[in-house]
């Protein structure tokens, strides 16, 4: 044959960047046809035993598998062998950190650019939603048996749509408006729209899944209640309760949590506002604290509704941040300034009470912490004032005790996180837990894994398999 | 989708409704909230429960028509539909038998003040309602009121109607006459709770107050509810909304809760213009 392998990696089409700050349309547009088949037979085909890509997933997707039926034009055919392991690879495809998973050891990273295994996934699931393809919905005995879900992120919705595969009738809670947890008010619509997220929830309903959103376990209904109608419950609830800083300054108009400041934009559609009831602050300098996934939504949303100069300020150096690289890339492109190793110790108001100053302290590194990453240090004698009309706090979440703060059963770590064996079993019978509510701050596709093991587990419960005396903690960061 | 059952007008731009909504009035207790959007473009806005029937099914909720939301709300007739609703949401107010509780209310927050008055008298409690309004044609729940208190002190702000006075100068008088009181739970601007706080602070007398931060979600989620008390950042909608009024900043929530003004003054306007 001696067909030449392309050694470069087939381009994504994006919008320009100039453009796209001024709107909130999807940034990357996704392969045609023609390039997902050229990116697709750069892949070498690894064995199905062998091939390291599958190994960096955390749900095992059949990588050659997919991407082989895509070379066979057959897009129904991709998405069966991706569902068999991942329900949502619309999202996984576009939000997963795939150069830490499943593209980190790509074989043809050897010989040049490793395969773009997101792209090609969510090409995949885009194809099949264009063309109105749904996995196969497989005819299964109705167990008899009901399972409550308790939150609609990507955890929960993994956990609902095995559960109702396996015959389980499946009743999810969602405490807003709409069913997506995170997927849905927290990440913005030109890294997610949100209209796949929808057919993903749509999907579910077809699964036979029964979605009922405006319910929030703890309040309208206990644990406790749920317990009594169901025969198994998973908690899916997510990380979703912000952390502030507790310096001088920190309640002033104009500094938001960024799971406020996306809710506004995303859940809410403040940029569209007044088109739309709910309203967002607009000015011309806003500096978000943090340097993950969550601080370059918030600076890249800022842009978008008007800010002119968005800072993000993180207190260690570039090599720390904890954001996608293709998301600081993007970040970067957008006209984003970063500022590292600095510190905010105070912020300071006007008369109204709205943020002006944000007084800053330079860092040096110092020795590495227990997360073995070096520790910023002040260095004293170096504060000076960033002026700024908003600031936005990214610096971490803590799960959501709505739920749990009455239920004494339930254990949770000294960050609240709930504690479960590697069956994600709670200490209280019959109740799960995994994504985030269990991980602290993770990832979709570290949730969605915990969705999918946690529903084998809750079927193997109720196939009988005994509630252990206790609960041997597992840890899963 | 929570159909509206009845409607009346309390007074000018003050309306009650009673809504269908069985899940919120299965599990209700005083001092309680649901957030409420009225459709796809609507804001999450809190209101809290006046009253409600677990048997029967139903919520009823009295509002003020002071922005966009609030005004549109007070369109809809029995029949019509709102979007969604969400709740009970927020910590029940601790009630016991204190003693002699009084409960201190200003304009619409009487109503918010109405379910709490009720438990704490069925609780046992001897109860003295103080309840202040702009003027006359503001008077609310007068009669409900009396039903429910051993005492019912009404005062208007100029004098048209009872007696001429604030909240403030009633509830000092009463204290000063020899009146012993043991709780007071306050409710209504917040101006009038920081006054009356201070007022119960000199006297040494427990004191709760009912804040009402801006919200988005009211489960705990966004922090845009977050209020200082006792120096430690507390979020009205899973901590309160009920809170010891002699820790809380009452100053930062004055200015947190002007932070949308010129955009709530846009929204109306539209509104008005017929633009919604
Ligand atoms: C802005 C942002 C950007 C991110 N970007 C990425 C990314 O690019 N890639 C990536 O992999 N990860 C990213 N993450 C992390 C990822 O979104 C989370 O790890 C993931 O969503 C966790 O899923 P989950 O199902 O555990 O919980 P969540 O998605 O948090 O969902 C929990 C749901 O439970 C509901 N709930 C909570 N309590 C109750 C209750 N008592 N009753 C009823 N419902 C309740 C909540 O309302 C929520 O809808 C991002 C996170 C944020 C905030
Ligand atoms: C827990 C809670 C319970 C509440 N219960 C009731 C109730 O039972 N009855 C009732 O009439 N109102 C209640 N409120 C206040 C009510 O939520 C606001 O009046 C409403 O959000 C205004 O929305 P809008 O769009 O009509 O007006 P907007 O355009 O949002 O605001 C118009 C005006 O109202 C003021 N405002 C905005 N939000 C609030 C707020 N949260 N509290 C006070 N003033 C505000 C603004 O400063 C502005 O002057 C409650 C608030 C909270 C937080
Ligand atoms: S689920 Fe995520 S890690 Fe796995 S193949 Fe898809 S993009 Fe890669
Ligand atoms: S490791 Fe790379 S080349 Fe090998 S199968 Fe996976 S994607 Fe293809
Ligand atoms: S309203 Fe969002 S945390 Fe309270």
């Amino acid at each position: 044959m001696g067909k030449q392998i392309k050694k470069q990696r087939i381009k994504v089409p994006e919008q320009d960047p100039n453009a796209r700050i001024h709107n909130f349309n999807e940034v990357a547009l996704g392969y045609t046809w023609d390039l997902a088949i050229e990116e697709a037979s750069r892949c070498l085909q690894c064995p199905y035993n062998y091939a390291p890509c599958i190994k960096g997933c955390p749900v095992s997707v059949n990588i050659p598998g997919f991407i082989k039926k895509i070379l066979d034009k057959d897009i129904k055919g991709a998405l069966e062998v991706i569902h068999t392991t991942n329900a949502l690879p619309g999202i996984t495809g576009r939000v997963c950190p795939q150069e830490e998973q499943c593209e980190m050891n790509c074989v043809m990273g050897k010989l040049g650019d490793k395969i773009n295994i997101g792209k090609l996934e969510r090409f995949v699931a885009d194809k099949a939603r264009e063309m109105g393809i749904y996995a196969d919905i497989p005819q299964v005995e109705k167990k008899g048996k009901k399972v409550a879900i308790v939150g609609s992120g990507p955890s929960g919705l993994t956990a609902a749509a095995d559960l109702a595969k396996m015959g389980y009738d499946v009743t999810m809670f969602e405490a807003l408006h709409e069913a997506g947890g995170v997927l849905i008010y927290g990440i913005p619509e030109f890294r997610l729209p949100k209209d796949i997220v929808r057919y993903e929830v749509k999907f579910l309903k077809m699964l036979g899944v029964n979605v009922e959103t405006n319910v929030v376990i703890g309040k309208t209904y206990t644990l406790y209640e749920l317990l009594d109608e169901y025969d198994a419950v998973y908690l899916g609830t997510g990380a979703g309760t912000p952390k502030f800083l507790n310096i001088p300054g920190v309640n002033l108009n104009g500094i938001y949590s960024a799971n406020e400041f996306l809710t506004r934009i995303n859940l809410m559609k403040a940029y569209k506002f007044p088109e739309y009831d709910t309203p967002i602050k607009k000015g011309k300098k806003l500096a978000v604290i943090g340097a993950g996934n969550v601080a370059m939504d918030a600076a890249r949303s800022a842009l978008r509704i008007g800010y002119e100069e968005v800072y993000i300020i993180y207190r260690r150096t570039r090599e720390y941040m904890t954001a996608r690289e293709e998301e600081i890339h993007h970040a970067e492109e957008e006209g984003v300034k970063f500022m590292f190793l600095v510190s905010p110790i105070e912020f300071i108001g006007d008369e109204n009470g709205h943020v002006r100053v944000i007084k800053l302290i330079m860092n040096e590194l110092g020795e590495p912490d227990s997360s073995g990453r070096r520790r910023p240090v002040p260095i004293p004698g170096t504060e000076f004032g960033l002026e700024v009309d908003a600031v936005v706090f990214a610096i971490g979440q803590r799960p959501n005790k709505i739920l749990y703060q009455e239920v004494p059963e339930l254990k949770t770590t000294k960050w609240g996180t709930l504690i479960v064996d590697e069956k994600h079993r709670t200490p209280m019978k019959g109740v799960f837990a995994g994504g985030d509510a269990v991980r602290g701050e993770a990832t979709v596709v570290l949730a969605m894994g915990d969705g999918k093991r946690a529903a084998k587990a809750i079927d193997e419960y109720l196939s009988g398999e005994e509630w252990p005396e206790e609960i041997k903690q597992k840890n899963f960061w | 989708m929570f159909e509206i059952l009845d409607k009346k007008e309390l007074a000018p731009h003050i309306k009650w409704i009673r809504v269908n909504a069985p899940l919120v009035a299965r599990t209700a207790k005083a001092g309680q909230f649901i957030v409420f959007r009225l459709h796809e473009r609507g804001e999450r806005v809190p209101l809290t429960l006046f009253k409600w029937n677990k048997e029967e099914g139903y919520i009823e909720l009295v509002f003020q028509e002071v922005g966009k939301t609030t005004y549109e709300l007070g369109t809809y007739e029995p029949g019509d539909k709102i979007m969604d609703i969400v709740g009970p949401l927020g910590r029940a107010t601790e009630i016991e038998n204190f003693g002699n509780a009084v409960v201190v209310s200003g304009g619409v927050g009487a109503p918010i003040g109405y379910a709490v008055s009720k438990a704490l008298k069925d609780a046992g409690n001897k109860l003295t309602i103080i309840s202040g309004f702009r003027s006359k044609e503001f008077v609310i729940l007068e009669d409900e009121f009396k039903k429910i208190s051993d005492e019912l002190l009404i005062t208007t702000d100029d004098g048209s109607y009872v007696r001429k006075g604030f909240t403030t100068d009633v509830l000092k008088e009463y204290l000063e006459a020899g009146n012993k009181v043991d709780y007071v739970f306050t409710v209504g601007p917040v101006i009038m709770m920081k006054l009356i706080a201070d007022i119960t602070k000199e006297y040494g007398i427990k004191t709760y107050a009912s804040l009402n931060p801006i919200m988005v979600d009211g489960t705990g989620m966004c922090g845009a509810c977050r209020v200082t008390v006792g120096g430690e950042i507390k979020f009205a909608c899973v901590d309160g909304p009920d809170f010891d009024a002699h820790l809380v900043d009452f100053n930062e929530l004055m200015y947190r809760l002007k932070e949308y003004k010129e955009e709530e003054k846009e929204a109306m306007e539209r509104y008005l213009k017929g633009g919604a």
